[in-house]
């Protein structure tokens, strides 16, 4: 009895400190989740003389893919991208970030394009107004415009799967 | 020698100096002490034990840009911070703000606190006790 506060206190550091070790730092929540979506107004990446932006994809359930040709997890998911592009399953809206024109576009030259279209987010702007700090990052909006779901890092099958379709399928109105 | 070794410092040094954010961004004193008071409260989502002062990341760069911007608008301190809230969290800021969600960030450690000192308190006393008791039991 003497013992059972100090142990019931140790099991339950052991629960705060095992939640802040298996809890990667990196991940943050969006304050966007469950919130109207950011717009932006940005060029196009393939056609600079094109404004292109988040009233394109409005009124439809759409992919929101920050990518740049610097960073890793882009090439890594680009792949599954092509595919889900491919399966029509949804439009996918591309925000070119931080990157080098010619770069990216040889890029997606090279490696297919899964995009409606990207924004050439030269300066990074449209970047800070999503919250971007490390792509790839990807928003799931709904057709009103709210963030219903934000992957960091690579996506691929299983977690399109697990963490996208239930959300997809529970907005669009079932038919 | 005296060349070689003061180009050598300079060398040695010239990485620090540019690591940083040292280029004045005002011409006014007032408005560049807030500006670099802000920058070491907001931290750098990409690398995230620094703050966007320390931190040459384009990221840190870039939220920099906007914060210069938003001070030569006008925009108060409190408005600047509301800007990175609402788009990186609260953990945007070193010191986050008191608010429902943090709540239990700032009232946590006084209720730690407490607990330990009446644990503390609950200890002293029962040693204290404890001669009082031998005494006692010495005295029968």
């Amino acid at each position: 009895m003497r013992f059972a506060i100090p142990i019931v206190v140790f099991l339950l550091l052991v629960v705060v400190f095992s939640f802040g070790l298996f809890n990667d730092p990196r991940e943050l929540p969006s304050p966007f989740l469950g919130e109207q979506a950011p717009t932006f107004e940005v060029a196009s990446l393939t056609e600079p003389d094109r404004i292109v932006g988040s009233a394109d994809y409005a009124g439809k359930m759409a992919l929101v893919n920050v990518w740049a040709t610097w960073c890793g997890g882009c090439r890594q998911e680009h792949g599954f991208l092509m595919q889900l592009a491919r399966s029509g399953a949804i439009p996918i809206y591309g925000i070119n970030w931080r990157d080098s024109r010619p770069e990216a576009l040889q890029w997606l030259q090279k490696l297919g394009d899964p995009y409606e279209f990207s924004a050439y987010d030269e300066d990074g702007r449209a970047g800070i107004d999503w919250g971007v700090y490390g792509a790839p990052e990807t928003f799931l909006v709904s057709p009103d415009g709210i963030v219903l779901h934000k992957h960091l890092g690579p996506l691929d099958a299983a977690i399109w799967q697990e963490d996208f379709v239930p959300l997809i399928e529970a907005g669009e109105p079932s038919s | 020698m005296r060349r070689f070794i003061v180009c050598t410092l300079l060398v040695a040094f010239a990485s620090v100096a540019l690591a940083i954010d040292t280029d004045k961004a005002f011409d006014d004193p007032e408005l560049q002490a807030r500006y670099e008071h802000i920058i070491e409260e907001v931290r750098c989502l990409k690398c995230q034990n620094q703050s966007i002062k320390d931190s040459n990341a384009f990221l840190a760069g870039d939220l920099r840009r906007e914060i210069r911007r938003m001070l030569s608008e006008g925009k108060t301190d409190a408005e600047i911070y509301d800007f990175l809230v609402a788009r990186y969290g609260e953990f945007a800021l070193y010191r986050p703000r008191m608010s429902g969600k943090t709540l239990v960030l700032w009232v946590a450690p006084i209720v730690l606190l407490l607990a330990g000192g009446f644990v503390l308190v609950n200890i002293l006393r029962r040693r204290m006790a404890i001669p009082m008791e031998s005494d006692a039991a010495a005295e029968e």
